[in-house]
């Protein structure tokens, strides 16, 4: 699992499937980076993930509750038809934002790639 | 009709062949992407129970069987660990017992949308097993 660091803005590039198993990894690595970091914001990026299932839910929505009293945003980007589906049956869309690109969304949150 | 029997060990591991064996199976019916989604989504959701629930992480046995009958599929997953001790309240979208685990009691909701019928049967500390059925390429 890769990620990136750009001022207050955490950019998670999801590599494989989202399920429990990857779950535990991505929160282990996305918590210590957003401790080491003052992280704000979180993008997770489905460029090379085709699948995500409820431990996805458990591990952006756990991220959301570390930011939201910091008014951080989480986004998600580069989301496959069956990812958005995951989402929007679960309320997700209603606390994350969606972009198709993980630099549209450093725009909007003012940050450059 | 045609049968498929797999046994495999409680581990995290395990939920991704889970899904790929299963949905290997399945692409027999010549499944739509959006078909294999569903019925991958719903054995992730049934295998990660039995690992995180079922098993408390702990060792145990998961055991999976499918059958096609014409256009049906039927998969059946079972664990043989602590049950449900109620199984309505369990399946109500959101309930879950591990919320300090960030588990947001999705699971079964998912089985119901994504397949056409789920059965869920269950004993405490006996096991827990679920039942669903898919038909693939519904246009009769
Ligand atoms: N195989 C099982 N063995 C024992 N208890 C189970 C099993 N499957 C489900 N349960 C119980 O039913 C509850 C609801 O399950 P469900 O899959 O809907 O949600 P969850 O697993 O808690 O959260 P999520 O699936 O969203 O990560 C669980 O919290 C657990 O208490
Ligand atoms: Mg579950």
């Amino acid at each position: 699992m890769q990620a990136k660091v750009k001022n207050n803005t955490l950019i998670i590039y999801v590599n494989g499937d989202l399920d429990h198993h990857n779950a535990e990894k991505i929160k282990k690595m996305a918590d210590t980076k957003i401790m080491e970091n003052q992280i704000k914001n979180v993008i997770f990026d489905f460029e090379n993930s085709n699948f995500m299932d409820s431990s996805g839910i458990g591990v952006i929505m756990g991220r959301y509750k570390m930011v939201e009293n910091i008014g951080g945003k989480i986004c998600a980007v580069n989301m496959n038809q069956s990812i958005k589906r995951i989402f929007s049956i679960s309320g997700l869309f209603k606390i994350i934002d969606q972009y198709d690109t993980a630099s549209d969304a450093m725009s909007v949150i003012g940050e450059e790639e | 009709m045609e049968t498929l029997s797999v046994q495999i060990e409680s581990k995290s591991e395990n939920e991704s062949l889970a899904r790929v064996i299963v949905s290997a199976f399945a692409a027999r019916l010549d499944p739509t992407l959006e078909e294999i989604s569903d019925i991958k989504t719903a054995v992730s959701e049934a295998v990660t129970n039995c690992v995180i629930h079922g098993y408390e992480e702990k060792d145990g046995i998961i055991r999976i069987e499918c059958t096609i009958e014409d256009n049906e599929l039927t998969i059946n997953i079972k664990d043989e660990g602590v049950g449900i001790e109620d199984i309505e309240k369990a399946r109500q979208p959101m309930y879950t017992t591990k919320r300090d685990k960030e588990r947001s009691g999705m699971g079964f909701s998912f089985m119901e949308i994504f397949m056409d019928e789920l059965k869920v049967e269950s004993e405490v500390n006996k096991g827990t097993a679920v039942t669903m059925v898919k038909k693939i390429g519904n246009i009769s």
